[in-house]
């Protein structure tokens, strides 16, 4: 038995937040759960599609965030308890169909968890998915510990069953993807039938009646939220500062005030009902407050949502200073860490903090400079990204007709980084990256002499490309799409999808080949190995000068997965009597431009040498190297 | 243990971070601790600097990240992310173990920035921390057939000088319910060597 399935009421095991998560929609009896990985949510249905045969529940990667959505909604319409998890980027995909089902209702259990990720640090934005919490006129909790995430989404499918629609839980990168100590409930083994009545109907109708139940459903929750565990006032009973927060703001703060030694004059008010608000519970807090500090990750929503609830109630509360966001005393954008919170609450109770002074924050900055060099972002020791880019720069340069790549979400957006040679210009969303590139296809007829260039990975291919495909073809647009086809869900930790042989839960699937679809739309479809650098340059060079849709697929395993199947490949090495380093005259190609981290420059001997701890044996710098200084020798193990 | 014990393992995207915070997470909540433990993943991991905080109290849960000043003990997995690390988390009292093997960031590979010399390096590393031990991780990995395993080596270390409350067989347990049972074997070899690297300097730690 798998941890996460472990029948062990009461023991306290160590979880990650996603897991505890997943391990609260056990213990509500969940029993189908999907999602389209994204970082920070992923390992919320990576980790129940390893105890899903186990349980005997249904587990999938769907195909996009919308089908996850809608593959949970059938099954809550049928009277389960569904669990979709999704990034917040991929809200937005699902959006379309969220903001039609809060009007229908829905009748089991449907719980939407979504991973915000303040400071980007996995994506592409910060956007709060709170605002569509507003906007969507739906329940949303707050976890601000790993153990109460875990709380929360058993009492999010009690909700959503009570009051018949869908319940949202916002976490963040800092709750899902840290870990702690979470305490084991029971695992109910009951199951229901699945049943969708067929008396009853699901239909979004324009205008009022449904909006209204909608109104009715969110005030309904208000009142069974009033008395949620999740809503703590910490602190004295007139506080000099009163502070309001949610999610990783929590652990923050209450750090903040423990070092600073201020529990007896700053109060901490906890809001785990972001929407909507517990108004009984913060009215009662305002009344004693003079100062008030909201501390939230992302945008202003807590701030903005209280103060207008202060203004609906002013008649009866003191006067109040409201300080955050709005009044810069917390950034506007950004994650939040418990240095800044206790530098802003430091200043404002001026209760001091061993902060360094300038003189020591110099030396700081100049230890940094000297001793450790910044590493910007850069593709893996061996991944065939980097020979794909190298080929398409080398392809544009060839064709000379200032070409556009259009770059698409995945490990290869770091094509807008020298890593990729600063080949991809523009970065947006999944599969906007091919949707652009039919556009600029066609304006060959209002005059553009730019060739079309797209790129995108296998997993995005299924998920949002198809369309702009097609759009494409129907339109003759020109235009060159390259598929990075690396066998996996790279950056979010190799999930499979459609063209995998494989399911989440590691079952037989039929596998969609990339090439059969493209075949079958009648676009013409070259698949070529992209660590032949010189042949796909010619590829490359070849299908630029044909009309119409085109579709290149550069097939190569990630070097991760295959690093982990097979390990090295070949034996790579430098030959110090071949390599004339400096004098050479190719200006360090290997290093310089190519810049593999498996490859070292060597300021001593002024050569290139190979880093035996990461390179992985590729040997696509053994085909750069002009004059066959770098050797590679197949491995037998 | 100090309470609460602070901890910053350090290191490079792909050096095994986040297998390291996990075992000793999961071995000491075994032992009765609460530990929370914070970390980076996805784009920043391709060739950055990646941080996992990990933090132990017999009292109460802790949030994930540490505040800059209050690491106790720094495990580096590289030797120029231990300055980074020390420069904010490290005090007057923070001990340091580091792998001293470097890992070349691509902008000093396409020199553009040059990586400092490891004497001077090693040398500020000592002036940042209280004790600092330095530890060949990566080449006792190689011996044993994968660099991956350093990470698994230094934690041997760092458990050998007596730094943390951990033996072998807890860490063969962790890798068993937390990974897989085809983990422990290579596992356990990498943590004994490392354990052995150190072997004799224990006594001298106290925590």
């Amino acid at each position: 038995m798998s941890l996460l399935g472990l029948d062990a009421p009461g023991k306290e095991v160590l979880l990650m937040g996603n897991e505890a998560m997943a391990r609260g929609a056990i213990e509500s009896g969940v029993t189908v759960a999907a999602a389209y990985p994204g970082n920070p949510s992923s390992e919320i249905i990576g980790s129940l599609a390893g105890v899903a045969a186990e349980l005997g529940i249904h587990v999938e990667w769907s195909v996009n965030e919308k089908v996850a959505l809608e593959v949970c909604a059938a099954a809550a319409a049928s009277g389960l308890n569904a669990l979709v998890a999704m990034k917040q980027n991929g809200l937005n995909v699902a959006a379309d169909f969220l903001l039609n089902l809060n009007l229908t209702g829905i009748l089991g259990g449907l719980v939407l968890v979504v991973c915000d990720d303040p400071s980007g640090i996995s994506s592409t934005n910060e956007q709060d998915t709170r605002i569509y919490a507003k906007l969507a006129d739906l329940p949303l909790l707050e976890p601000g510990t790993f153990h109460e995430a875990k709380d929360m989404i058993r009492d999010a499918f009690a909700l959503s069953r009570k009051i018949g629609t869908v319940c949202i839980l916002r976490s963040v990168t800092r709750i899902s993807h840290a870990r702690g100590n979470v305490t084991l409930g029971p695992i109910p083994r009951e199951r229901i039938k699945p049943f969708f009545d067929p008396n009853v109907r699901l239909m979004a109708l324009p205008g009022a009646p449904s909006h209204v139940l909608v109104h009715e459903r969110l005030k309904r929750a208000e009142e069974i939220l009033e008395s949620a565990p999740y809503n703590i006032y910490k602190g004295p009973e007139m506080p000099e500062l009163l502070m309001i927060t949610c999610g990783a703001g929590y652990l923050f703060s209450q750090e903040a005030i423990s070092i600073l030694g201020l529990s007896d004059r700053v109060g901490l008010l906890k809001i785990g009902t972001t929407w909507p608000l517990p108004e009984r519970m913060i009215l009662n807090s305002l009344a004693k407050a003079s100062r008030v500090l909201f501390v939230e990750e992302v945008d202003p929503v807590l701030e903005n949502n209280v103060k207008e609830l202060y203004a609906d109630n002013n008649s009866c509360l003191p006067r109040i200073e409201f300080l955050g966001k709005k009044s810069g005393h917390v950034p506007a954008v950004g994650e939040l860490n418990p240095g800044l919170v206790i530098q802003v609450v430091s200043r404002l109770m001026e209760a001091p903090w061993g902060q360094s002074g300038d003189e020591e924050s110099r030396l700081a900055a100049d230890t940094l400079a000297k001793f450790a060099p910044p590493r910007s972002l850069a593709f893996c020791a061996g991944c065939p990204h980097r020979a794909s880019f190298w080929s398409i720069k080398n392809a544009l340069a060839l064709d000379g007709r200032n070409g556009i790549l259009f770059g698409d979400i995945g490990c290869y957006s770091l094509a807008v980084l020298p890593t990729g040679f600063c080949q991809s210009k523009t970065l947006h969303a999944m599969g906007s990256g091919p949707g652009m590139a039919c556009g600029f296809g066609v304006l060959d007829r209002l005059g553009s002499e730019q060739p079309s260039l797209a790129v995108c990975g296998d997993s995005t291919f299924y998920h949002a490309v198809i369309p702009a495909l097609i759009n494409g073809v129907h339109h003759s647009s020109n235009f060159l799409l390259i598929v990075l086809d690396n066998n996996a869900t790279a950056m979010t930790g190799f999930q499979p999808h459609p063209g995998s042989t494989l399911n989440a839960q590691g079952l037989p699937a039929k596998p969609l080949r990339i090439e059969d679809i493209c075949q079958s739309l009648g676009v013409r479809t070259v698949i070529h190995d992209p660590f032949d650098v010189s042949g796909t340059s010619l590829v490359l060079w070849d299908l630029l000068q044909k009309k119409g849709p085109r579709v290149l697929i550069l097939r190569q395993e990630c070097a991760l997965v295959r690093g982990k199947k097979e390990g090295r490949r070949s034996k790579v090495s430098v030959n110090p009597t071949r390599c004339l380093g400096e004098e050479c005259g190719c200006s360090r190609l290997c290093t310089r431009v190519f810049r593999c981290p498996g490859l070292r420059w060597n300021p001593t001997t002024s050569k290139a040498e190979v880093d035996e701890a990461i390179c992985i044996g590729c040997g696509v710098c053994a085909d750069i190297c002009p004059v066959g200084a770098i050797q590679k020798e197949k491995q037998s193990a | 243990m100090k309470e609460p014990y602070n901890i910053v393992i350090t290191g490079v995207g792909g050096q095994g971070n986040v297998l390291a915070s996990l075992l000793v997470g999961a071995v000491l909540v075994e032992k009765g601790y609460k530990v929370t433990i914070g970390e980076t993943y996805g784009a920043s991991q391709r060739g950055g600097s990646v941080m996992s905080h990990v933090r132990i109290s017999r009292i109460q849960q802790y949030g994930p990240l540490i505040p800059p000043g209050l690491a106790d003990l720094v495990i580096a997995l590289e030797p120029a992310e231990a300055v980074r690390v020390l420069v904010q988390y490290g005090y007057q009292n923070t001990v340091s173990v580091v792998n001293t093997r470097p890992v070349h960031p691509v902008d000093v590979i396409s020199g553009s920035m040059e990586y400092p010399s490891l004497d001077a390096l090693f040398e500020r590393i000592e002036s940042l921390s209280k004790k600092a031990y330095f530890v060949g991780a990566t080449e006792t990995a190689l011996e044993l057939g994968n660099p991956i395993l350093a990470n698994i080596t230094l934690m041997g270390a760092v458990c050998g000088l007596n730094l943390l409350p951990i033996v072998a067989e807890d860490i063969e347990k962790a890798v068993k319910t937390y990974l897989s049972s085809d983990r422990v074997e290579m596992n356990r070899i990498a943590f004994l060597a490392g354990q052995q690297l150190v072997d004799g300097l224990g006594s001298h730690c106290q925590n």
